[in-house]
């Protein structure tokens, strides 16, 4: 599973992608978050209990309660703030 | 119909000009037409000077939020025509950043849409601002203003 990361979460975490095979356990993104924690001290800031990020599955929002089965792509980020 | 994400700069006649052509049903168009301002005047910033800002986006992810957004629009509004084109990348104060345009055939629903769209596009498309400021780069906060203009949209959903 690809995971990505965009604007200042980028930075934090140290890098832009990477690819992980989380254990069977992992079922959801909020699993899958509580997992990636444990990564490195940028994952565990950047993706902290309270930070404002959200989530996105295969390239459509999620939240958090989503399960990731067969999901290919998911990314991490903060508010949005365009236009 | 059209959503574009794109790096360049982007003509506002021409863009209006493609949109109606051909379509005589448009009695009305709205537009908004997005600028880098100068000085940052949200509270609490009012000292730093933007000089530049980039706009990260979420390539794949963005059209098809943006996509979503016009789909939506077109289920609340009888509209003939819809554009939305985003600009990424390193911009200076001045530059244009996005434009929403709506063909209608009465002005009622191309104001309105147009009005949706940019509030929905702020919050819900995969766009981030990083700023150029004399204290350095800072990524721009979301803005409960912004998430107001778009959350006054969810009362009118059928």
């Amino acid at each position: 599973m690809k995971i990505r990361y965009f604007a200042w979460m980028k930075r934090t975490v140290g890098v832009p992608e990477e690819e992980v095979s989380p254990p069977a356990d992992v079922r959801t993104v909020g699993d899958l978050v509580t997992w990636l924690r444990a990564r490195s001290p940028g994952h565990a800031e950047a993706l902290a209990e309270g930070a404002a990020f959200g989530a996105a599955v295969d390239q459509r929002t999620a939240t958090f309660d989503v399960v990731l089965a067969g999901a290919r792509e998911v990314a991490f980020f903060p508010p949005f703030t365009g236009g | 119909m059209t959503v574009r994400v794109q790096e360049g700069d982007f003509d506002v006649g021409a863009e209006l000009d493609g949109l109606t052509a051909g379509n005589k049903k448009i009695g009305g168009l709205a537009v908004f037409v997005g600028l880098v301002r100068e000085m940052h005047v949200r509270e609490g910033y009012h000292k730093d000077r933007v000089d530049a800002l980039t706009l990260e986006h979420y390539p794949g992810m963005t059209e098809k939020a943006l996509e979503d957004i016009e789909a939506e629009a077109r289920k609340r509004w009888p509209l003939e025509a819809t554009l939305i084109v985003h600009r990424h990348g390193r911009m200076e104060p001045g530059e244009r950043i996005v434009m929403v345009a709506v063909g209608s055939p009465h002005r009622e629903a191309a104001f309105e849409a147009c009005e949706f769209l940019v509030d929905w596009l702020k919050t819900r498309a995969p766009f981030w601002k990083l700023e150029e400021t004399p204290a350095g780069e800072k990524w721009v906060g979301a803005h409960t203003g912004d998430n107001q203009a778009a959350a006054r949209w969810e009362k009118k959903k059928a």
